[in-house]
Order: structure tokens, then C-alpha cells, then sequence
């Protein structure tokens, strides 16, 4: 029989030295490509920074349109950041940009029509927002429907109350001192809304690389099994995902009324698909393979600066559309060709 | 009877990572018989079935198939114009569909007309299975018949799918081959007659089968021969009328009954008793009643479909279906309500037998891998410590001498043998007083083996260990008891001298055991 009882067998009698060099190698070629890969998309923003400011001096390259690109799409940063935590323990939610438009008209419904203080407003806002997420989480925990499917159709309601409590017309005149919190007041010449975004993106960062929360959420969403036979508790940190996703987008509502002023029945649903091709297109960056904060920072400015260049070189609204689509597609096949590649390495 | 043999298989190697799953294996199938294949887990059989389905490419070796040579490795999908037909232990059904639809699933997938009468189906799935002399209601869902009419529809559309292969083909109709893959394994043994009386059936319309089971007594009963594996290489061929139990045991084990040579085991340390199991149902086992004493490693031992690893994962918290109650140091715990996180707050490990679906994240660094049972310890002041855990992982990587030990690189890429140590090392740097182990060297390298073996026996002064195994020479080395279960029940435990590797064998095997 094959079993020797050798006790303390020598190492290096287990031939698998001779395999240990030649992994080491390419476990150290790999870490190379795999910088290079992490800050390729930085590199490829800051490319057409470059590109633009030399091509577009007089209007690409100047302070007000930086200042102007940070501000306006620091809305689609909440939003993205809010779409990964779900993401990352694999759950899709259809149902954040939604939630961000119900949040912008619940603020401007109360604080206008209803003459409530601004601050009550912007609470009843996150308490609808914790609602939808509780129900969301509920039902793909507790009734185990699939993700995707419970939000589409949350998402769909979500519209149609929209259209029901604006009557299907903007609501104008929010508290102007929103409208300073989020846009008027500067910090470096940049509006306060994309500091917002900043400090946003720091806290996800930190919960997503310095906790053990972090790391749970990351588990339970490769593989549930594993999580749970670790002793995490999978539902709970699935459910909880969904609600602090529909937490950030109530967040994002409330900066988009702080942006225009007013809030109305299609506010914030164009935020979908761009959330998800930078979602996706963030996964490919700073830490591939995963859904990570900073990657997103830099998609979503890699994409808007990519739409802006575009634009001012004459190209019309339409462009964004095919821009955020592509993009998203590019950006799914990239990140399945990382996931390929490493699970080929693994056999 | 022709004298060409259906199947021919001559000099047949296939090597994964440097180790012989098959070594120069002969297998010769004659036309209209029932050819059993037999050998313990490990010993190849499934290799030599993967590559006869295109799966796996053989390193060498050459295939006939009616007197013609055909070149190897076989292309996907190859087998069937070779008129193989394969029935895996899970059928491959779709139980959600209709007894008709499933029949003919093959059929349609490849039906180029644009019009499928469902009305002319459905008769002639009733002549089918009459023509089989079996009784399935061709309008049932699939998971509304009993298990052995879902196998028997199983088998019955792989014998058709062949024959309309072969006729809309236009080829002359030569015997093919069907290859039965531990098909009884879910069944009661009382129902298995029905599957033999359609293997019969079968035989004499032509065709030839090939059987592969664990179970000796079906596999004596329905075979006219018999081919044995063992350590990947073919260790006889026996005319099954002429052969005795006794000799096909010997076979398949590799050794003299009576002359076992394994390194003395240890006697039991300690009559304290740690936990104690009652009266544990699962959807596979009844009633299993049984003690762990401290210090002790005892082992569970049963064939495919027993049950022997349902205490295990119940223990563990991870079977929904258990129930029953254990006494864990003077406290009654109900397996119902039990569950993970109060198992590994009780002090139990769990090393599962499936690393990549179960043990691990392959796409995930070893670091992060080992860490998940001890993130807490490594939080403070807010912060993560990420420099902390690498340390921790490279400690255990060394303790347990994981190769290579670099802890960035990712799970999936080590070798069996390492993952199997590292899946080790990230319970055994808790506390636990509990080890729970399935399969703990399944795809794994003898040297490695070894080192878990010793990891295991070193413990036994904090720690009582479970090893469900179906690996008997493991328990054989390893175990101070084993209990064996014998188609969802506890059949007995052997001790002292009788835990050897042909004792543990034959118990499973069904021969009469004298319980205690």
C-alpha cells in the first residue's frame, strides 16, 4: 500500500520543491502584471487628461470646468458607491438610482408643499430609504428571490410613486440652504458636493479594506458556503447590504435636490446605467477583482471626463449613451477575463 | 456471440500532477454481457470513464471499439457516435420537467423540424417503457416518481438515444456500450431488482453493459465478469460465477486478509466521554446513536450514499434536515436550531471535504483564506491589521509547512496537498476542542498525507477528533474506533485489532457484521 508510517518525514522529500521555483516565478511575474493592472485605468484617466488639455486648452484646461466636472458627477460617485456594497456580497441592486429620485422628491415634497423644516425633511428621506432597503433585503434573505428581480420590480414601484406624490410635476423652491451646503459653498475653488463624495468614498474604503466587516462582506458574497461554514452569518450581512446601499442612494437623492433646487418625477433614474459601468469598470482598478472604492472614484472621472472631452469636441447628449453602454459591456467582459485568468492560474 | 470485444482498452495511463491515477490499465467488454468494474475510491475507475467519455485526454494507451481502432483522446460528444451511453449517480434529469419531455430531451435538442408533436411523444414513451417491461407514467414530473422509476428512465433513455442515433444515421446497427455509474447508490435495495431486471432486458436486446459500483453483492449478482482496480492499475479480470466474495475482497483491498501491517494504534486515552450523539436523523441516516471520547479519534466508515459523513456536517451545524439531540459537556443541544456560529462558539472545527466549494475561496490570497476564523483578533484601535494577518498566515504556512509560503498568492494555485494542510491550519489555530473532519486527503499527495496524519494524532492531547472516510486505509492508520454505516444505519463499531483496512472493508461492503 501507498501509506509509508514514516513519522517527521524530512521536508523536501514531498517533490514539490522542483514545482515550488517555477510557481514562485510566476507568482512574482504575476504580481507585476498585477500592478500594472490595478493603476491601468488611472493611468488611461489621466492619459486623456493630458490628451485634452493639450488638444482643448482654452476650454478643457481650465479650473472651472475641472471644478465643474468634480462637482456635477460627484452624484454618480455616491451612487456607484452605494451600488458595490451589495455588489460585493453579490447581490445586484436594480433599485439605487430609484432610490435617490424618491429620496430628492420625498426632501423637496415636505420641505416645499408641506413646509416642513429642512433637516425633518431630509431624515424622512433616509427613513423611506431604510424601509425600501429592509423590504429589498428581506425578500431576497428571507423569501430567497433573486436579487435582480426584487429590485426591478422595486425599482418600477418606486417610479410610480414618484409620478403619484409629484403629480407628475417638479416640485421648486427647496430651503436654499441646501442648495449652499451642497453647491454654493467652496472648499479650493470645488463645491462641497465633491468633498461629500470624497469623504464617502474614504469611509467605504475603510470599511472595505480595514475591517473585518469588510472582509466578511467579501466572503459571504464569493462563496456563501464558506462564509457560513466560518460562522458568518450570510443572510445578515446580505439583508444589511441592501439597506446601507439604499442609505448612500437616499444620500445621493438629497445632493441632487441640493444641486438643482428642486426635485421631480424622473429625478435621479438616468443614474442607473452609469452607476453600473463604473461599478464594473471600478472592479477592474486599484484592487482587481474586486468592487473597491477608489476604483469606482476613478471610473466614474474616467468616464465623465471621457463624456465632457467628448463633448466639447462637438460631439452632442447622444454621445453619453453610447459611451456608458459600451463602456459597461467593456467593462463586465474585462472583469470575467480577470476572473478566468485567475481561476485558469488555479488548475 | 461474436468473439470481437465491444470495447477494448489496452495500455491506458493517465497522470495528473506527477502521481499514475491509471497505469497501464487493461479493460476488455465483450459483446452482451454485464462487465463489473469495481475498486476502492482512488483506484481510477472514474479516469478510465471520464476518458471513454472525451473528458479527460489519456497520456497513453489505445482504444477498440468493435475490432476498430480508435484514436484517442476522444473528441466531446465522441461517445456517442461510438455508441457509448453514460448514466451517472445523479441521472442527469431535469426533475422540474415531465417523464416525456426528459426522455426525449435529446431528441429535441437536436430536431431540426420546426413542429414536435408532443401527443405522438407521449405514445411512444409508453411503448417504450412497455417494450422495457417497466411501469413509469410518461405524464408524471420526474420528481414526482420514485427514485428507482427515475432511474429506470435514466437508463432506458440512454439505450434509446443510441438506438435513434444510430438509426437516423443510417448506420448498420453494431452492440454499444452502457455504462451504469453507481446507479443503485440512492436506491433501497429492495427496488434495485427492478434496475437489474431492465439491465437484463437490455443485454439481450443487444448491447453490452458495463457496471461500476462499490457494492460487491449487486455487482456479483448482475455481472457475468468482473475487472478490478487498485491504485490505478488493473489487478485481474475473474469470471463472476467462479469467483468468490472473499477473492474479489482481496482484490480490491490488495492484501491477504489476515496479514495487515500498520503502525499499532493507539489506545484509547481516556474513557471520559465529550459528546455523545442521539438518536441523529438526516435525510440519509436514521436513528445513529453514538459517544466521542476525549482524546479520542474516531473514525466513520460506509460506501457512497451510506450516510457515514452526515454526523459530521450535523454536528457542525450544516445539515438543515438533522435532527435528534447530542450532550456536549452535561448540555442537551437539539440538532434542530443548531447551527454554525453556535457549533464553533461549542468548540468545533469543521474541515469539509470539498475544498473548492466548500473549505475555500480559490480566487481569494491564502492569507485571506486562513485569517477568516480570527479577523476579530486582528481588529484594533479601528483598524484592520493587515501586516498583522500576513504574519499570521506566513506562522501558520511555516507551522504547517504549506509550500510555497507565500501568502499574497492565491488559494487556488497551491497543490492539493497544501490547501488540504492550510484548510487544516486555519481551524487548528483556534481553540477548538472538537475536529471534525470529511475526507482530510482526498486529492491529496502521500507526502502530505503523512504530515495531516501526524497533525492529527499530535492534537489528540486537547482535541477528540471525527474522520468520516471512505479512504479505509486512512482510518485504519489513524483510528482508535470506526464506526461503519451500512445504508443509512449504524451497523457497529470496530475496535482493538479489527480496525484494519480489510475488516473496515468488508463491514462496509455489506458482509455480516458482528455488531457492538
Amino acid at each position: 500500500m501507498t501509506t509509508p508510517s514514516l513519522p517527521g518525514s524530512p521536508p523536501g522529500t514531498f517533490g514539490e520543491d522542483t514545482k515550488l521555483e517555477s510557481t514562485k516565478a510566476s507568482a512574482l511575474k504575476g504580481r507585476f502584471a498585477g500592478k500594472l493592472e490595478a493603476y491601468a485605468l488611472l493611468i488611461a484617466w489621466l492619459g486623456v487628461i493630458v490628451v485634452f488639455s493639450f488638444v482643448k486648452p482654452e476650454t478643457f484646461a481650465q479650473w472651472s470646468n475641472v471644478s465643474s466636472i468634480l462637482a456635477s458627477n460627484a452624484i454618480l460617485v455616491v451612487i456607484t458607491l452605494a451600488l458595490i456594497i451589495p455588489l460585493t456580497t453579490g447581490d445586484f441592486d436594480l433599485s439605487v438610482a430609484s432610490v435617490a429620485g424618491l429620496s430628492a422628491v420625498t426632501v423637496a415634497q415636505l420641505n416645499v408643499n408641506l413646509g416642513w423644516p429642512l433637516w425633518l425633511a431630509i431624515l424622512a428621506a433616509f427613513a423611506v430609504a431604510l424601509l425600501v432597503g429592509a423590504i429589498n433585503g428581506g425578500l431576497i434573505v428571507l423569501l430567497g428571490i433573486e436579487s435582480l428581480i426584487v429590485t426591478l420590480g422595486m425599482s418600477t414601484i418606486i417610479t410610480g410613486v414618484m409620478l403619484w406624490v409629484t403629480d407628475a410635476r417638479t416640485v421648486t423652491g427647496v430651503d436654499p440652504a441646501l442648495v449652499d451646503m451642497v453647491i454654493r459653498n467652496r472648499f479650493l475653488g470645488i463645491p462641497f458636493i465633491f468633498y461629500y463624495a470624497l469623504i464617502l468614498t474614504f469611509i467605504i474604503w475603510y470599511i472595505f479594506q480595514f475591517t473585518p466587516l469588510g472582509q466578511r462582506l467579501l466572503v459571504a458574497g464569493r462563496n456563501r458556503d464558506v462564509a457560513r461554514l466560518a460562522g458568518i452569518r450570510v443572510g445578515l450581512l446580505r439583508w444589511g447590504a441592501m439597506v446601507a446601499a439604499s442609505l448612500i442612494a437616499a444620500l445621493a437623492g438629497i445632493l441632487i435636490v441640493g444641486l438643482s433646487g428642486s426635485a421631480g418625477p424622473s429625478t435621479g433614474l438616468d443614474y442607473l446605467l452609469p452607476a453600473f459601468a463604473a461599478a464594473f469598470l471600478g472592479s477592474t482598478a486599484i484592487r482587481p477583482g474586486r468592487f473597491n472604492a477608489w476604483g469606482t472614484f476613478v471610473a466614474v472621472y474616467f468616464l465623465v471626463t471621457g463624456i465632457t472631452a467628448l463633448q466639447l469636441l462637438g460631439a452632442k447628449t447622444f454621445v453619453q449613451y453610447l459611451f456608458y453602454g459600451t463602456a459597461l459591456i467593456l467593462a463586465v467582459a474585462l472583469s470575467q477575463h480577470i476572473k478566468r485568468r485567475r481561476l485558469k492560474q488555479g488548475f | 456471440m461474436n468473439n470481437t470485444p465491444l470495447l477494448k482498452i489496452t495500455n491506458l495511463t493517465k497522470v495528473f500532477g506527477g502521481q499514475k491515477a491509471l497505469d497501464r490499465v487493461n479493460l476488455t467488454v465483450n459483446v452482451g454481457e454485464v462487465h463489473g468494474l469495481l475498486g476502492e475510491n482512488g483506484s481510477g475507475k472514474s479516469t478510465l470513464i471520464k476518458i471513454l467519455s472525451g473528458f479527460y485526454e489519456p497520456d497513453e494507451g489505445q482504444l477498440e471499439v468493435n475490432g476498430k481502432s480508435v484514436a484517442l483522446p476522444l473528441l466531446p460528444g465522441q461517445y456517442r457516435s461510438l455508441g457509448f451511453e453514460f448514466v451517472h449517480q445523479d441521472l442527469g434529469l431535469l426533475p422540474s420537467l415531465t417523464v416525456t419531455e426528459n426522455l426525449f430531451m435529446g431528441r429535441i435538442a437536436e430536431s431540426r423540424t420546426p413542429y414536435f408533436s408532443w401527443l405522438n411523444a407521449r405514445r411512444q414513451a409508453t411503448k417504450i417503457f412497455a417494450d422495457y417491461d417497466v411501469n413509469i407514467d410518461p405524464s408524471a414530473y420526474v420528481d414526482e416518481v420514485r427514485p428507482v422509476q427515475r432511474a429506470a428512465l435514466a437508463i432506458i433513455r440512454a439505450i434509446e438515444g443510441i438506438k435513434y442515433l444510430r438509426a437516423s444515421a443510417g448506420a448498420e446497427v453494431e452492440p454499444s456500450l452502457l455504462v451504469l455509474d453507481e446507479p443503485t447508490v440512492y436506491l433501497p435495495s429492495q427496488e434495485v431488482d427492478v434496475l437489474f431486471g431492465l439491465v437484463r432486458n437490455i443485454v439481450e436486446q443487444g448491447s453490452s453493459v458495463l457496471f461500476v459500483s462499490h457494492n460487491l453483492d449487486e455487482v456479483r449478482q448482475i455481472t457475468n465478469s468482473i475487472s478490478v482496480l487498485r491504485d490505478g492499475r488493473s489487478v485481474g479480470t475473474l469470471n463472476t460465477e467462479t469467483s468468490t466474495k472473499r477473492e474479489l475482497v482481496r482484490l480490491i483491498v490488495g492484501r491477504d486478509l489476515d496479514q495487515d501491517e500498520f503502525e499499532p494504534i493507539p489506545v484509547s486515552r481516556s474513557e471520559d466521554t465529550v459528546l455523545s450523539v442521539n438518536g441523529l436523523t438526516t435525510s440519509l441516516v436514521q436513528d445513529v446513536s453514538f459517544d466521542l471520547r476525549k482524546g479520542e479519534i474516531l473514525g466513520l466508515a460506509g460506501l457512497a450514499g451510506s450516510g457515514f459523513e452526515d454526523p459530521v456536517y450535523s454536528l457542525f451545524g450544516s445539515d438543515r434536515t438533522a435532527s435528534g439531540e447530542f450532550m456536549l459537556s452535561d448540555l442537551p443541544v437539539k440538532f434542530s436550531g443548531h447551527n454554525e456560529r453556535s457549533a464553533i462558539g461549542m468548540g468545533m472545527a469543521l474541515v469539509p471535504a470539498d475544498r473548492k466549494i466548500f473549505g475555500s475561496i480559490f480566487d481569494l490570497p491564502m492569507a485571506d483564506n486562513v485569517n477568516l476564523t480570527v479577523l476579530d483578533n486582528f481588529f484594533f484601535k479601528g483598524i484592520l491589521r493587515h501586516n498583522k494577518l500576513r504574519k499570521n498566515a506566513r506562522d501558520l504556512l511555516k507551522e504547517f509547512d504549506v509550500r510555497p509560503q507565500l501568502v499574497g498568492m492565491d488559494y487556488g494555485l497551491f497543490s492539493g496537498g497544501n490547501q488540504q494542510k492550510a484548510m487544516m491550519a486555519k481551524w487548528l489555530q483556534l481553540p477548538q476542542a472538537i475536529l471534525l473532519l470529511h475526507e482530510p486527503t482526498q486529492g491529496v499527495d502521500i507526502g502530505a498525507r503523512e504530515q495531516i496524519y501526524q497533525v492529527i494524532r499530535g492534537r489528540t492531547s486537547t482535541m477528540s477528533t471525527i474522520i468520516a472516510s471512505s479512504d479505509f486505509e486512512e482510518l485504519a492508520t489513524l483510528c482508535d474506533r470506526v464506526g461503519i454505516f451500512v445504508k443509512g444505519r449504524l451497523a457497529g463499531f470496530l475496535t482493538g485489532d479489527d480496525v484494519n483496512h480489510s475488516k473496515i472493508a468488508e463491514m462496509c461492503m455489506g458482509e455480516s457484521a458482528d455488531a457492538r
